[in-house]
């Protein structure tokens, strides 16, 4: 993979509000929009390619910035209502505009991104800066005709989805129908159409009757790509539920139920807390699933209730140490994971700025580091080792100097080509692989 | 070593030295090693005698003090969430489902029976709480329900109840934390004790996930009295610490040092540093 435009999203207020809190592609790939802690997000466009500066082609630059979501206070509870923008979802383009959808915990927005590249010149009754004209000067009538102008990305809310949560939303997917979405939370899922903000169905309800028998939540969900009827939701136990909304209303029974029976020579008291699944993605053929909890990733098939037909170790080196990453929390950082266009290779984040991608077909995997020492513009990724002893090579890092403070909890693919955009805390790295190469 | 790191090593540290000085020599490296392999010991066959050891070896501590630690480390995360923005309740159903599974397990093993008083002064503060408690609303709470629970830690606990009293509320206030958490589950009976001070800022911690009514927000209210405000000080003083969620915390666990008579100083500074953190975030 060779390294290229780093993109630094750093406000430098050195308060933590630009950390990056999740990335995504649209379905172009053309933008990239990431929002951070702070409410913000950013844009990033795809520069087009050109014979004239072959090296400058494919380069992601800032197309626009905007302000998504506030801090707010919950009064009845007297709590904090944080402006961090949890996810981000395209729409499908359906005409010249882009949206998309933002969420913090409790509020959903629809944005419309729009460009304006020409304004009307040769009013009649206003002169150029608006003003009305004195009409005794008027003496001949002209029609206005349309200038170019310098590039203006005008963003404007367009829906507010308010009110919809009790509890913090934590996925949002925009159905293959393009005019509903569902955005989940802790305990529910919700339904909701793209025009109408004063209501939502509620698909998913999870909550017990006694708050003090709850022991599972939803960690994620999704939408099938292609059956607008189908979603799945998956829950802090490791378990993922394939729904059919046409079976009823409220989809609390599962039509597939994908759980992995535990390993007896594994268990110990945090087996339940490293078996939640931080997040599940379909896979783009929607014949397959991709799912991380804590150590691995895995992929099923939507066939096979029983077990994943496959499975990754992403860090299995921190078995070992689970109990000092539950006492600093560490067991509890939620990594996303994301398929290639082709649904060939499959990516995730680790600690230490480093990724992992394993190749589904050749069953090789590599291990890369975002980090601005090794990836200078144009720079080849070098691959990473971690060593658990033993034999030690050079450069390898060993398990104990691995920096926790550094993890890669947001990672997108771009739907066709083979770029990939890192977050690792407020830095954005994107990288791209100029020559079709295997995994090595 | 910053304020923060101090004080969540002040809580972490009483909840030690409560076990005893020999027992405080566990280093989280050496839990790893034991919870990997998953041991299960299906009897008790009593602690290790850890003075007896080598001195200058430190000794890999026994499975049930290794549990222990686990438990009372779970029950400081629950005690220490963010009381400015709600808690991560994916996180707080995971460590009450692994204090549950701990509590099962000790309950089969037959230890629970075995946990009892200290000869020190201050009441032992590893005590086995119901996660009941933890995760009761507080109109359960206002309505004095029963919890139907261990029957023989009832017992245990009620022998204590007269220690408990006697307690100063300066140093105390920390310490009376969890302890007032799990005196309040079998409490409906006992008035004498300081009914629902700790449990009411647990109950603000679970409150936020359903809507009050307002008639327990009254009762939440209703008896206030110092060491509730103490309590919270020293709460609300935590909230800066559990920002880190960092490998910091790693170095501060594993040296516990006796910082109980600092405690006052520390809740007022930190009370100070909370003031400022919010005019400043506004």
């Amino acid at each position: 993979m060779e390294g290229e435009s780093i993109c630094e999203v750093d406000s430098g207020d050195g308060l933590g509000a630009d950390i990056i809190s999740t990335v995504e592609f649209n379905h172009t790939g053309e933008l990239l929009a990431t929002g951070d802690k702070g409410g913000r997000v950013v844009i990033f466009q795809r520069e087009p390619e050109s014979k004239n500066e072959p090296y400058n082609q494919g380069e992601y630059n800032v197309y626009s910035t905007f302000q998504s979501h506030e801090p707010e206070f919950d009064y009845l509870k007297s709590l904090e209502i944080e402006e961090k923008i949890n996810k981000i979802k395209w729409l499908p383009q359906q005409n010249a505009a882009h949206s998309l959808l933002s969420t913090n915990d409790k509020t959903i927005k629809l944005w419309k991104i729009t460009e304006r590249d020409k304004r009307p010149e040769g009013y009649n009754l206003k002169d150029e800066e608006g003003k009305l004209k004195d009409l005794s000067t008027v003496t001949s009538l002209q029609v206005p005709v349309l200038k170019p102008m310098d590039l203006m990305v005008e963003v404007t809310p367009r829906r507010i989805f308010a009110n919809g949560h009790t509890y913090h939303v934590n996925s949002i997917s925009v159905n293959s129908d393009c005019e509903t979405y569902m955005s989940a939370d802790d305990l529910r899922i919700n339904l909701w159409h793209l025009a109408i903000t004063d209501r939502s169905f509620n698909i998913v309800d999870i909550k017990p009757a006694n708050m003090e028998d709850l022991t599972e939540v939803i960690t994620a969900s999704e939408f099938h790509p292609h059956h607008c009827n189908l979603f799945v939701y998956s829950s802090s136990k490791g378990s993922l539920r394939l729904c059919d909304m046409r079976a009823s209303a409220l989809c609390d029974k599962h039509s597939k139920l994908y759980e992995e029976p535990e390993d007896p020579s594994n268990r110990s008291f945090f087996s339940e807390i490293i078996s939640s699944v931080s997040d599940v993605k379909f896979s783009h053929s929607g014949r397959y699933m991709l799912t991380r909890d804590y150590l691995t990733v895995k992929v099923w098939d939507l066939n096979m209730e029983t077990k994943p037909v496959e499975t990754y170790q992403v860090h299995d080196y921190l078995r070992s140490k689970l109990c000092s990453l539950y006492e600093n929390d560490c067991i509890f950082d939620k990594f996303e994971c994301a398929w290639n266009g082709s649904d060939s290779v499959i990516m995730t984040g680790a600690y230490n700025n480093f990724f992992r991608m394993f190749d589904r077909n050749t069953k090789r995997d590599v291990t890369l580091e975002a980090s601005r020492e090794s990836s200078k513009p144009r720079a080849i990724l070098k691959p990473r080792r971690v060593c658990v002893g033993g034999k030690r090579r050079k450069d390898d890092i060993s398990v104990d100097s691995l920096d926790f403070t550094k993890k890669i909890l947001h990672t997108a693919w771009h739907p066709t080509e083979n770029i990939i955009a890192i977050a690792a805390t407020n830095n954005l790295y994107i990288f791209q692989d100029k020559v079709n190469s295997e995994m090595h | 070593m910053s304020r923060k790191v101090e004080l969540s090593l002040l809580l972490y540290g009483l909840l030690l030295s409560s076990m005893g000085e020999e027992e405080g020599l566990h280093q989280t490296q050496f839990l790893d090693t034991m919870f990997v392999r998953g041991l299960k010991r299906k009897c008790f066959d009593g602690e290790e005698d850890i003075e007896g050891t080598l001195a200058g070896i430190k000794a890999i501590p026994s499975y049930n003090l290794q549990r222990q630690s686990l438990l009372d480390m779970s029950l400081v995360k629950l005690q220490l969430c963010h009381m400015l923005v709600e808690p991560n309740l994916c996180r707080s159903v995971l460590i009450a489902n692994t204090v549950r599974q701990i509590q099962e397990e000790m309950t089969q093993d037959g230890t629970w029976q075995m946990i009892n008083t200290q000869s020190t002064g201050q009441a032992s503060l590893d005590r086995l709480v119901s996660t009941d408690i933890l995760c009761r609303s507080s109109r359960d709470q206002a309505e004095g329900k029963h919890v139907p629970a261990y029957g023989t830690f009832n017992k245990d606990f009620e022998s204590d109840q007269a220690q408990d009293s006697s307690e100063t509320m300066s140093t105390a206030s920390s310490v009376q934390a969890p302890r007032n958490l799990q005196s309040n589950v079998w409490e409906m009976e006992n008035p004498q004790e300081n009914k629902g001070n700790f449990q009411k800022s647990l109950d603000q911690i679970f409150e936020t996930l359903e809507n009050k009514s307002p008639n327990s927000v009254e009762d939440l209210f209703s008896e206030v009295d110092n060491s509730y405000y103490d309590l919270d000080t020293m709460l609300t003083g935590m909230m800066s610490n559990t920002k880190m969620g960092h490998c910091d915390n790693l170095e501060t666990f594993s040296t516990p040092t006796n910082t109980a008579s600092n405690s006052n100083c520390k809740s007022d500074l930190n009370d100070l540093d909370h003031i400022v953190e919010i005019l400043v975030e506004s």
